[in-house]
Order: C-alpha cells, then structure tokens, then sequence
C-alpha cells in the first residue's frame, strides 16, 4: 500500500465544510447540486402537488396527454403526472438507507482493519474479496430470490453490496492515518482501541467518505433503480420510477411519457449527483488525482493500485 | 503471483458456499417458497426430496458442489430440463455481446482518452470532457430504454426494440439486433475508460522522465511512444480489464431491456419464477467470470509495467 493515497486524501478537520462549500462555488459543483436537488425536490414535495391519486383509473391506457392528464395516462389508464410526482420518495428513502448502512459497515470494517493490523485485517479483508466477487445487482439479486423484495431486505442487500467497497478504500486511506503522531500520542496514554478508531481514525477520514458516500448514493439509485425495473425492487401498484419505465415500455409508441420522465428524472439524480462527487473530490484532490480516484473507485478498482502502479 | 491464484480459488470456493447458502439452507424453507405459502403438505415434501431438502445442509451443499465438477448442474425446476442445456446457449450469446461491448468501448476509450490528453485544455478536450462526464453514471436501463426511444420506436424506426435470438440460432447470426444492447453498454462504459487512459497519460506526459526525454531534444512522437504511452499502459490495461468485469453485472439489465436470451435475463427469469437451480449457477457462472478477469487483469497490469520489470 502506498502512503500517497492516504495523504492526498486527508484534510485538517473541520475543512470538510470548505470543501463542499468550495465545490458549490465551482461550475462542476453547482451544477451537480442544482441537478440533484432538482430531483430531490420533486421526490420530496412531489406527492403534495398530485393533482390525482397515484393509483385511480382516469382515462384510456396509453391515453394521449389533455388537460386533465398533462403527460397522458399509463398502461392503465392512470395519471401519468401524478404517478411521476409519487414515484420518487420511496426509491430515495431506500436508497439514503441503504447507502448509509453500507458507509458505517464498510467504514467500521475497513478502519479496524487498518488499524488492528495481522488476522483482523487478514480475515476482514477475504471477506471483502468474497463479497466482490459479486457484481453489485448480482449479488442484491441473490438475496432477493428466496425472502422476495421487502423494504427492510432491500436495504439490507444494498447496503451489504456497498461494504466491500467502502471497507477497501477507508482501509486504505486508515492505513495512513493510523501511523500519524497525534495517533500514536494518544496509543501510549493507553486509550482503548475502539475510542482511538472513532475518535481519532474517523474524523481524519471525512474526504475519502464525502466522495465515497457521494458516489454510494449515486450506484444506490441505479442499483435500486434497476432492481425495480426488472421487477424486484419496490412494489406496485404504487408508483416508482424504475417500476413505471418497465411497465409502460409497450407503449412507447403511443404514449412515450410514462417512460421518458421517469428516465429523465432518475438520469438527471444520477448524473447530477456524480458530478456533484466530482466536484468536490476535485476540491479535495486536485483535478488529476480525482480523475484518477473517481473512475478506478466507479469500475471498482482497488482505491491504490492506480496510484500504485502509475 | 501463484498465491493470488490460490486465493482466487479460495474466493470462488467461499462464494459456492455463499450462493448456496442464500438460496437454499438460510431462509427458512426453500420449497415454500418455490410452491408459494398456499402449497399443500405432500407438494411441499415431494419438492423437498427433489431438491434434497430433507438431508443436513453440509450433504445438501457438498452433492451440489461436486455435480459442479461431473456436469451434473441440476435441473431446472420449471421444466425439468437440465440446467446445463438451459444456459450452455444463453452464456454463449452473453459471451459474445460481452465481447463486442467490451471491444468497441474499449477501443473508443482508449482513442478518445488519448486523443484528449494530447490535447489537453484544447476545445476537443473541453467537449469531451464535458460530454462524458454528462454520460457517466447514467443507470444502463435509462440508456437502454432512450436509445430504443430514439432509433426503434419513436423517433426513427431503424434498427429492432427487442433482441430475441431464437434458440438455435447464435449470436453472430443476427447482428442486426445485436446493435441497439452493445451500444447501451458502450455508452455506459466508455465514459470511465475515457477518463481514466485520460488521466494516465496526462500523468506520464508530465512526468520527469518525459520533461527528460524531450528537454534530451527527442521528437515529440518519439517521446510519446517510447517514454509516456508505456506508464499509461498498466493503469489502462487495469481498467479494460475492469471494464469487462463491470459487463459482467452490467448485462443483467441490458439483457432485461432487450428481451436478448443471454445469462443475464435468463438470471432474471429465475428469479421470478423462483428456479433455484438456475439462480445458482447463473450467479456462480457470473461470479467464476469475475474472479477470472480479475486475476487476468492482475497479471497482464504486473506485466505491463515498466518500473516492475527493472525491479
């Protein structure tokens, strides 16, 4: 492991705000945030401005859009408008949860990790390799099959699918930050280990998990997203994006609405959050090494061996 | 080098266990689920001597494991038919999109990402910076789903909405409707590429060595053939590789949208109709791909870099 990406990573505390701050204020940054919430605005207060319940039956399916249906009607006959205005805050919800759960596992395990050294390390790190062998939809896919897709198992297959990942690169970016001074300082006036971890470790680690949990969000959306669309994620009748754009694919030809917002919408986060990421990994980073940062950590790559073997 | 094959394999064993263990002894009964809670007593038991439910776990686990390796996959519960006839054609047709995708993005990744970084801060850089970070991270469905907006349904009607391969027939047969999933793919990948062979050869361009070699008085061409292009081989070599990884998970949806028989719909299909056999395999096959690939990027990476070979 290099010490390189654990330097590079780090930012005195407290500068995280800056960070994001100094983000906004770049081209990158603002347009990212403005995407994102966007969106989330219309997940959040979508549902108030309905003008017609998610699921009442109003006119033909595939209904052309009129004045009453602005954006015509789905495969049965339901408001497309109202439908989009609904779809979003569950597919968030699950998404925020599942991120999270997926940042405090990696986190915990990564960190301990780093900083317990020998077979902790050794014995966390196979189980990483073996959650990695998976592709990410795969491997929530698996644990959908059997249970079938409730709430609670979808947040826990996404944030399970997350972990490996985020352990690999808070670990090593732990590495670093374990051999500091102010570390070692605290180590000899005999504080426990799992106090030095959060107190110490953790705080130092808020780059490397703003960009982590920035990119997390985004593959939760796609992952849940997707998951939806293939017919495992949330449930009908009542509307999600994923759900709706797979539902009214057969008439595309007739009424292209009830796919086309949804993708637009769901694109729009997407894209929207990621350069928002980027943005503030460029702040962080420097320009060269968040390019570098972003796409091996988007494919998957172990987060050094790029800096490693450049 | 050796050790990391070993623990490849390691890797792969745990994740037979893994797969195993999440669709057949962990929750609860397996059977139910296939047959829906409404099965009655004597469907259920019949079910379960199939399966070989009623032995202990480890047995269960260890007939299943060693089948892998007779060819005996089990069959599938849906119709009976063996699980190897079932996905033999389907892992070829998935083999061979993947490959496709996997050549024409790499191929445009590489050619873009060079192209920018010899331009660097030109007008080209800027538009292709600026137009690939737009198409980064967009979920496959939504690419999938616009680009059949735009050239099969709405917009124009040029090439087909839905790639149905019929059984029998393979998939260089049909390229036609080969076209519309491979782009998807394309699409979603060529943007990380694109940044990351970018970002390499920006750095080995800026390097000391290269300042060295053109301060020496070297030709330009000279001094980005012999002295920057091999440091941006490795890192480059690294993501083509990952690149093929993502395919892997990334065509279970591709697959979806376009109805196209490969593994990865076939993936979908049994899980919806709960065909455990058929979800075993189909995810160990992706999983055996993906541990494969990556002990090949391993060493094709370790290989390619030039520091190592000096060490």
């Amino acid at each position: 492991m290099s010490s390189r990406g654990g330097k590079a990573y780090s930012v005195r505390r407290r500068e995280w705000l800056h960070t994001v701050l100094g983000a906004l204020k770049t081209p990158r940054g603002a347009s990212g945030a403005v995407m994102t919430l966007a969106v989330v605005g219309i997940a959040a207060f979508g549902p108030l401005f309905a003008p017609h319940g998610g699921t009442e039956l109003l006119g033909a399916p595939f209904q052309k859009p009129d004045s009453n249906l602005p954006l015509g009607g789905d495969e049965l006959g339901r408001d497309v408008l109202s439908r989009v205005l609904d779809g979003g805050w569950e597919l968030l919800l699950v998404a925020a949860a599942g991120t999270a759960l997926g940042i405090v596992l990696g986190t915990a395990a990564g960190v301990a990790a780093a900083y317990l050294r020998g077979v902790a390390d050794a014995v966390i790190m196979r189980v990483v390799d073996v959650l990695l062998a998976f592709p990410q939809l795969v491997f929530v896919l698996l644990l959908v099959s059997v249970i079938g897709p409730k709430t609670w198992l979808l947040v826990i297959a996404v944030g399970l699918s997350h972990a490996p990942q985020v352990a690999r690169v808070l670990r090593s970016a732990a590495l670093d930050v374990s051999e500091r001074d102010y570390v070692k300082a605290v180590e000899i006036l005999g504080v426990r280990p799992a106090r030095v971890m959060r107190q110490e470790v953790v705080p130092s680690l808020i780059t490397p998990l703003m960009v982590e949990t920035g990119l997390r969000m985004t593959y939760s959306i796609i992952v849940l997203a997707g998951l939806s669309f293939v017919g495992f994620g949330l449930q009908p009748p009542s509307p999600n994006w994923g759900l709706m754009i797979n539902e009214n694919r057969i008439g595309l030809t007739q009424n292209y609405w009830p796919v086309l917002a949804p993708a637009l919408l769901v694109a729009l986060l997407t894209v929207g959050l990621n350069t928002l990421t980027d943005a503030i990994a460029r702040v962080a980073l420097g320009v060269d090494r968040a390019e570098r940062v972003i796409a091996s950590e988007a494919l998957g790559l172990e987060p050094t061996a790029a800096s490693d073997v450049a | 080098m050796w050790r990391r094959v070993a623990l490849s394999v390691l890797t792969l064993f745990v994740v037979s266990i893994v797969v195993f263990s999440a669709t057949q002894v962990l929750p609860g009964n397996a059977a139910y689920a296939v047959l829906g809670h409404s099965a009655t007593p004597q469907a259920v038991q019949a079910l379960e001597k199939q399966m070989g439910l009623d032995r202990p776990a480890v047995k269960q686990y260890w007939s299943w494991f060693s089948g892998l390796f007779e060819g005996h996959l089990g069959k599938s519960l849906v119709n009976g038919e063996s699980v190897a006839s079932l996905i033999g054609p389907r892992l070829e047709n998935s083999a061979f999109l993947v490959a496709v995708a996997g050549l024409v993005g790499t191929l445009l990744g590489v050619l873009l990402g060079l192209w920018a970084a010899l331009r660097r801060d030109k007008p080209v850089d800027h538009v292709l910076s600026v137009t690939l970070l737009a198409l980064t991270s967009l979920p496959e469905f939504v690419v999938g789903i616009v680009l059949v907006l735009v050239f099969a349904a709405v917009l124009f009607h040029l090439l087909p909405a839905v790639s149905v391969i019929s059984p029998g027939q393979a998939p260089w047969q049909a390229l036609k409707l080969l076209i519309l999933p491979a782009a998807t793919l394309v699409v979603v990948t060529v943007p990380y590429l694109f940044r990351m062979v970018r970002a390499a050869t920006i750095e080995a361009l800026e390097s000391e060595y290269v300042e060295m070699a053109r301060l020496n008085g070297l030709s330009p061409f000279r001094v980005l053939v012999r002295h920057a292009l091999p440091n941006a081989i490795a890192p480059t070599v690294q993501v083509i590789g990952l690149n093929f990884l993502y395919l892997a998970g990334g065509i279970v949806v591709v697959e979806f949208v376009f109805a196209y028989p490969g593994i990865g719909q076939g993936l979908v299909d049994a899980v919806s109709d709960r065909d455990i056999p058929m979800i075993q395999f189909s995810v160990l096959a992706l999983a055996a791909f993906y541990v494969f690939m990556n002990i090949v990027t391993d060493v094709i990476s370790l290989v390619a870099t030039p520091r190592r070979l000096f060490r």
